[in-house]
């Protein structure tokens, strides 16, 4: 196609006007959405740094808004946060070798898949109801945190077998075949070659997922995790609380103190998820590597 | 408790498929016991699909079917009562792209032999020991047994993975164009293994490269489009084709 140099310098000038205007649009969306995050962030530091102590970490909840502190609820979101992983981990790995090693392509597979994944966008609160019919009331566990510990791990759990699915796919078929070659087992393959490069990505899946847990009060309040706890849980059965449910208790009451202390819990639960989320992003980074043979 | 029979296989009007489409047609050959035989023939025309057949690694891939007989040793590998990983276990394979597991040099060569019941401990080092001076590698990494094997170079990890084989002390070595991904030294070195290793080893090489056919190998089978046109000594194959195809392809004028 041949164009005269005028008619050429015309398409050209009006395409770059586009990818500026495009460019624009794009860089708005940036700064609106980092701003909002930005303002929300500045916000909950000012109302919350200055409450923001050792002795807040150390305290119980209190009715008086200054000697309010959030230890039962951190201790709480550590526990349930272990136990949930304790839980999910092995069930969800394990379902994902099923799916991923074992289990044979066919419509069947694919049904479950999709559930997984549909699973996985189900509202939390739902999980909640659940938990309370089967953990609380069936199995008679009450509002324990092993009642709680539970409900999370059927919440985590599409998230864990699709970490760890994709994890155990992108392992190099290279790496199988050379296992096989040498007479190895589809188990001693899976156990020995694949699972090990595999951790990694998993384990990175299973914290993505963890941290999911601990931001979650829903479907807790919805089994009947209380809100006023002045001890730590002693066994699997104690009645527990966490941060966000501690957090939502403080900034429901009217006076000012509350809110401050909700702001400061905000803080240190944001704080344990960059913590979280650090971790995992370090990991990936590893696992990356090993993975580029 | 090796027979003396002079055939490793005897494969009897072999057919393959990969879903529908068939990747091999009708081949029948006998391969010789204790000698290099060498499978040339242009990119796509199922060198890789024929000796991938010989230690069943193939099952692994969905939709591949298998029709025909091949004899190892007298046995049909392919029989329902043959347990795949046992035919692994005696036919070894190396593969075009280098790949050790990414774990230490040592923890390569052993895992063979471990998952074949040898314990940790002496004799399980001795193993390691002697699968590498047989793949000519001691030398190079007795200093750095438990560093990383992807620190090697390209030769020495291909090397690795003959030691690797070795090291269940199989009776059959495949190997499928284990030199492509390596420049001439290394391939030199391997060449020179090669013939070191078919004192004791029957094996069978894929390879794009004519001159290392005809540099290493005893008898040589030439595939086009799934067939096998030519099998025969190396030496008549590369002066006296028979067929016009074979000639064709040797001397360059397709490929
Ligand atoms: N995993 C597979 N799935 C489907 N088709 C395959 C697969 N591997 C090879 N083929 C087909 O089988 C034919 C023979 O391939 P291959 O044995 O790899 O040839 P070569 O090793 O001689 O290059 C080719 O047409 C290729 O496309
Ligand atoms: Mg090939």
């Amino acid at each position: 196609m041949k164009l005269p140099s005028k008619e050429l310098n015309k398409i050209l000038v009006r395409r770059y006007w586009a990818d500026r205007v495009f460019r624009l649009c794009a860089v708005t969306m940036l700064l609106i959405t980092l701003g909002t995050l930005a303002a929300l962030l500045i916000d909950v530091f000012i109302d919350g740094a200055g409450r923001l102590s050792w002795p807040f970490l150390t305290s119980f909840p209190s009715r008086k808004p200054e000697q309010a502190g959030i230890l039962s609820a951190l201790v709480g979101t550590v526990y349930l946060m272990i136990l949930t992983v304790v839980i999910a981990f092995p069930v969800g790995v394990g379902a994902a070798v099923y799916l991923e090693e074992y289990a044979r392509r066919g419509w069947l597979s694919r049904l479950i898949e999709l559930n997984i994944a549909n699973l996985a966008g189900v509202p939390s609160i739902i999980y909640g109801l659940l938990g309370l019919e089967l953990f609380v009331r069936a199995m008679r566990l009450e509002e324990s945190l092993l009642a709680g510990a539970l409900t999370m791990s059927l919440l985590v759990l599409p998230l864990v077998i699709i970490a760890s699915r994709e994890a155990l796919r992108a392992v190099p078929p290279s790496i199988r075949e050379a296992s096989f070659a040498l007479g190895a087992s589809l188990w001693q393959t899976i156990w020995n070659q694949v699972l090990p490069l595999a951790f990694p990505g998993i384990l990175t899946g299973a914290i993505l997922a963890a941290s999911r847990a601990i931001g979650e009060a829903a479907p807790l309040i919805t089994i009947g995790a209380l809100t006023y706890i002045a001890f730590l849980p002693d066994s699997l059965v104690a009645p527990f609380t966490v941060m966000p449910i501690q957090i939502f208790n403080w900034v429901s009451r009217p006076q000012k103190g509350f809110f401050e202390a909700a702001a400061a819990a905000i803080i240190v639960l944001l704080a344990v998820l960059l913590l979280m989320n650090a971790v995992a992003v370090y990991l990936r980074q590893k696992y990356q590597k090993r993975m580029n043979l | 408790m090796k027979t003396t029979a002079p055939w490793a296989f005897e494969i009897q009007d072999l057919n393959s498929w990969y879903g529908g489409r068939q990747a091999l047609q009708k081949i029948s050959l006998l391969i010789p016991e204790r000698r290099i035989t060498a499978i040339i023939g242009p990119s796509g025309c199922g060198k890789s699909t024929f000796i991938r057949c010989l230690n069943r690694i193939n099952d692994l891939i969905p939709g591949f079917r298998v029709e025909g007989r091949v004899l190892f040793k007298g046995q049909d590998i392919y029989d329902p009562t043959m347990d795949p990983v046992e035919i692994r276990f005696r036919v070894g394979m190396v593969f075009q792209k280098p790949n050790p597991f990414p774990k230490s040099i040592y923890d390569n060569v052993a895992y063979g032999p471990l998952i074949w019941g040898t314990r940790k401990g002496p004799a399980l080092d001795t193993a390691v020991e002697e699968s590498l001076k047989r793949a000519a590698l001691w030398d190079e990494v007795k200093d750095m047994l438990h560093q990383s094997a992807l620190t090697l170079s390209g030769g020495q990890q291909q090397r690795l993975c003959i030691a690797r084989a070795l090291a269940v002390e199989p009776e059959v070595l495949l190997l499928d164009e284990p030199c492509s991904a390596l420049d001439p030294i290394a391939t030199a070195r391997i060449e020179e293994l090669l013939l070191e290793l078919k004192k004791s080893y029957t094996i069978i090489i894929v390879t794009h490269n004519m001159q290392q056919a005809a540099r290493v190998s005893d008898v040589t089978g030439f595939f086009l489009l799934g067939e096998l046109i030519e099998f025969a000594e190396t030496k008549r194959i590369f002066t006296n084709p028979v067929d016009r195809r074979t000639e064709d392809y040797i001397t360059g004028r397709f490929g």
